[in-house]
C-alpha cells in the first residue's frame, strides 16, 4: 500500500470531501492564499476556489460561530483552528452555541460543523499554545471530540466526521503531521466511536490516543524486547463516542491496564476510562489501574524540560513495570 | 499624510537632550543587533518554537517607550523582543529566555512571546492574539483605581483589531475613562494577510475608535519625532484627562512572521521589503538626522553599533554557558500560595502528579 504523510491525508479527506458535497466549506486564517499554516490545506484554494476555501481575519469567537450558524442551514463547514489553543477565545460559541442549541431547541436543530486543527504540546511555544482540550470538549453532551494518531486514521474520521450530523471537533498533531503511513487509494471511512487496538498483546493494556499512541507503541517494543512484556495498546481513536467495549476485552484479556495521556492528569481522558475499567470489569484487574499524564503545570517552554513534562517512553516504562509487577 | 509638519518642533521633541536623542538611536540599534543575533542562533538550532522578529519596526517601541514614566505601564503581544529591551530589560536575560535557560527572564519557562519585567513595568508578552488588550484596560484601570498618574501603552497587530477583545476593551475604556493607549503597530500583514483582506475600514484601522468617542491618530513609524510627538498628546490625553486613545503606527516588518514563515516572501514582493529597508529603516533615518542636526559623528554612530554587535554576541555566549531549568522547576510558579508556602498553599491538594 502507498504510504502518504498524516498531513497529506488530512489533505485527501478535506479536498474528496469538498469534491463529493458542495456544502462543504473550509475556513480559517491562512486556510486558503497561504495553504494553511502547518499547510494541512495546501492547494485547495487553488482547487476549488474563493468560495469553498475561505481565509478569515484573527476573530476565532466571530468565525467560529459564524460557521455554527451556517451549519444550522445546512452549510457544512470545516473550520481550522491554527492551533486548538485559540479555541477558548471561542469556547461560548463552541460549547454554548454548537453544544446546546440542538437540547434546547427540543431536537428541532442540528449542527454539521466540524472544527479541526492542532491540539498538542512539545513544540516549545509556551503554555498558551500548547493546550490538549479534548477533555473539556468531551464533558459536553453534545458534542463529540476524536483525536487520530495515524494518518490512515486521520483521513477516514475526518470524512465521517465531516458527514456526521453533529458538532465534530478534530484535535489533530504538529508533531504528527509529518509522520508516514499506510493509506489506501480506494475511498474508505472510519467510524466515529470505534478504538482501535494498534498492537496486540497478553500481559498488559496500554490505552492511549493521539501522539501518546505512538509514544505507547514505542514502549511496547522496549517492553517486549527488554523486558519479556507482551503489551497490548488500545487507540482510542474516538474520545465521544467512546469505544468502551474494546477497552474492556483488551482488559479482561490482559488483567493489567496503564492510561497514557498527553492530557493534564485532573479529569484527564484517562480518568475517565479508568473510572469506566473499574465499575465494569473490576474482576478482571490482577493490579491497581495506574494512569500515566503530562506533569501537572502549564506547558513550560524550555525545550528539555518540556520533553520530560510530556510522556515519554522512559516514563512509560518504568509506569507500566509498576503495573506488572 | 503630514508632511507638511515637522515634528521635531513639537515640545516633547525640543525637550529632548543631545544624550535623549543618541540613547533612542542607541536602543532602536540594540534591538536590531538583538534581534539578529537570535536569528542566528534560532537558524543554528539552539532555540525552540517561534521567533517572531521586531526588525523594520523598532522606532515604534522606542519612540513611544521613550516618553514613559514612572507609572506608565507597558504591554504588548508575542512580537516582543523590542518592547523589553526599550523598557530596559538586559540582551542576557531575553537571550537565555529564548534559549529555554534557568537565567531568562521568565527563567525559561515562557520563552520568545512571553517575555516580562513587572518591575520595570513591562507586562508581557502574550501569545495570543488580543488576549493582552483587556489586560492593557485593566493596567489603566488599576492605575485609576489608584489615583497614579499614569498611562498603560497596549500595542496589538493590525491583525489583532479584529478580535473581540478588543472592541470590548475600546468599549470599556471609552465608558470607565481608563488611560490606556492603543498603539496599533500596523505592518501591513497578519501572517500572509495583508490588511485590505483581513480588515473591513472606512480610511483606517485607528478610525474604529471613533464608534466608542475614542480620539485617534495615525502616525508614520519611521519618524521618532512623529511617534514622540503624537504618542505624547495621547500620554498627556491620559495623564490629565484619563481617557483612552487609539494610536495606528504604520511599519514594516522584515523578516517572515515568525523564522518559521515559510512564505514570507510570497505574500509580498523581494521588491517591497527592498524598498522600506532601503527608504523607510528606521535606523537609517534617525541616525541620517542626528548626523544632520550634528547630535552625532559618524564614528559614534559605528562605534555605537559595534557596542549593540558586541553586546549581542555576549548575550549569546551568557545565554549558551547558563544552565537549563531543574526538571522540579516544571512544578514551580504556578500557585503564589504554594511557592511562598502559605497555609493556602498547604491545604488540600494543589498538584495531581500521583
Ligand atoms: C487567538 C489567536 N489566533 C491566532 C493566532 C496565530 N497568530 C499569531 S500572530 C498572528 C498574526 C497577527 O498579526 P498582527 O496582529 O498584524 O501582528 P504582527 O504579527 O504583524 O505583529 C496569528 C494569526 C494567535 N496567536 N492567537
Ligand atoms: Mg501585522
Amino acid at each position: 500500500m502507498r504510504t502518504i504523510t498524516y498531513r497529506q491525508a488530512l489533505n485527501e479527506a478535506l479536498a474528496e470531501e469538498l469534491e463529493r458535497d458542495e456544502n462543504v466549506v473550509v475556513m480559517g486564517e491562512e486556510v486558503a492564499e497561504y495553504n494553511g499554516a502547518y499547510k494541512v490545506t495546501e492547494g485547495l484554494w487553488k482547487r476549488f476556489g474563493d468560495k469553498r476555501v475561505v481565509d478569515t481575519p484573527i476573530s476565532e469567537a466571530g468565525f467560529i460561530g459564524m460557521g455554527i450558524g451556517a451549519s444550522m442551514l445546512g452549510v457544512r463547514p470545516v473550520m481550522e483552528l491554527m492551533f486548538w489553543s485559540f479555541a477558548y477565545v471561542a469556547f461560548d460559541q463552541m460549547i454554548n452555541n454548537a453544544g446546546c442549541v440542538r437540547y434546547m431547541s427540543g431536537g428541532k436543530i442540528k449542527c454539521p460543523i466540524v472544527v479541526r486543527g492542532p491540539a498538542n504540546g512539545g513544540t516549545n511555544v509556551g503554555a498558551t499554545h500548547s493546550h490538549t482540550p479534548e477533555n473539556f470538549i468531551a464533558n459536553t453532551p453534545g458534542l463529540k471530540v476524536i483525536c487520530p494518531a495515524t494518518a490512515y486514521d486521520a483521513k477516514g474520521m475526518m470524512k465521517s466526521a465531516i458527514r456526521d450530523d453533529d458538532p465534530v471537533y478534530v484535535m489533530e498533531n504538529t508533531k504528527l503531521y509529518g509522520e508516514s503511513g499506510e493509506v489506501p487509494e480506494e475511498e474508505y471511512t472510519v467510524p466515529l466511536g470505534v478504538a482501535d487496538v494498534k498492537r496486540e498483546g497478553t500481559d498488559l493494556t496500554i490505552v492511549a490516543h493521539g501522539r501518546a499512541v505512538i509514544t505507547a507503541l514505542k514502549s511496547a517494543e522496549v517492553l517486549a524486547a527488554e523486558h519479556g512484556i507482551s503489551a497490548e495498546v488500545v487507540d482510542l481513536r474516538s474520545i465521544r463516542p467512546l469505544d468502551e467495549e474494546t477497552i474492556l476485552t483488551s482488559v479482561r484479556k490482559t488483567n493489567r491496564v496503564l492510561l497514557v495521556d498527553e492530557n493534564k492528569p485532573f479529569c484527564a481522558v484517562n480518568t475517565q476510562i479508568a473510572t469506566m475499567i473499574q465499575e465494569k470489569a473490576f474482576d478482571y484487574l490482577d493490579a491497581p489501574i495506574l494512569r500515566l499524564n503530562a506533569i501537572d503545570a502549564p506547558a513550560i517552554y524550555s525545550p528539555p524540560m518540556e520533553e520530560l513534562q510530556l510522556p515519554h517512553p522512559e516514563v512509560v516504562i518504568e509506569k507500566a513495570l509498576a503495573v506488572c509487577k | 499624510m503630514n508632511s507638511a509638519i515637522d515634528h521635531a518642533t513639537s515640545p516633547i521633541n525640543q525637550q529632548l537632550s543631545s544624550e535623549g536623542k543618541i540613547s533612542i538611536l542607541r536602543d532602536i540599534v540594540r534591538i536590531r543587533r538583538f534581534e539578529q543575533a537570535a536569528l542566528k542562533q534560532y537558524t543554528a538550532g539552539k532555540m525552540g518554537g517561534f521567533l517572531h522578529l521586531y526588525n523594520g519596526q523598532e522606532s515604534v517601541a522606542v519612540g513611544t517607550i521613550s516618553l514613559a514614566g514612572e507609572s506608565d505601564h507597558i504591554i504588548t503581544a508575542y512580537r516582543d523582543h523590542g518592547h523589553a529591551l526599550a523598557v530596559g530589560m538586559s540582551m542576557n536575560e531575553c537571550m537565555a529566555e529564548l534559549y529555554g535557560k534557568a537565567t531568562g527572564c521568565s527563567k525559561g519557562k515562557g520563552g520568545s512571546m512571553h517575555f516580562f519585567a513587572p518591575d520595570k513595568n513591562y507586562w508581557g508578552g502574550h501569545g495570543i492574539v488580543a488576549g493582552q488588550t483587556p489586560l492593557g484596560a485593566g493596567l489603566a484601570y488599576g492605575l485609576k483605581y489608584q489615583g497614579l498618574k499614569g498611562a498603560c501603552l497596549c500595542y496589538l497587530g493590525d491583525g489583532a483589531i479584529n478580535q473581540g477583545a478588543y472592541h470590548e476593551s475600546l468599549n470599556l475604556a471609552a465608558l470607565f475613562d481608563l488611560p490606556v493607549i492603543y498603539v496599533i503597530e500596523n505592518n501591513g500583514y497578519s501572517m500572509g494577510t495583508s490588511q485590505k483582506r483581513s480588515s473591513a475600514f472606512k480610511s483606517c484601522l485607528a478610525e474604529r475608535a471613533d464608534g466608542y468617542n475614542i480620539a485617534w491618530d495615525t502616525v508614520n513609524g519611521e519618524d521618532v519625532y512623529e511617534v514622540r510627538a503624537k504618542t505624547q498628546v495621547a500620554m498627556e490625553r491620559a495623564h490629565e484627562e484619563s481617557r483612552p486613545t487609539v494610536l495606528e503606527i504604520s511599519t514594516y516588518r522584515y523578516y517572515g512572521h515568525s523564522v518559521a514563515d515559510a512564505n514570507s516572501k510570497k505574500y509580498r514582493s523581494p521588491e517591497e521589503i527592498k524598498q522600506y529597508q532601503e527608504h523607510h529603516d528606521p535606523i537609517v533615518l534617525w541616525r541620517k538626522r542626528l548626523l544632520e542636526e550634528g547630535v552625532l559623528t559618524e564614528d559614534q554612530a559605528s562605534e555605537m553599533d559595534k557596542e549593540a554587535k558586541a553586546e549581542a554576541k555576549d548575550a549569546v555566549k551568557f545565554a549558551e554557558e547558563s544552565p537549563f531549568p531543574e526538571p522540579k522547576a516544571i512544578l514551580e510558579d504556578v500557585y503564589y500560595e504554594v511557592d511562598q508556602g502559605t497555609e493556602a498553599g498547604q491545604t488540600g491538594k494543589h498538584f495531581f502528579n500521583d
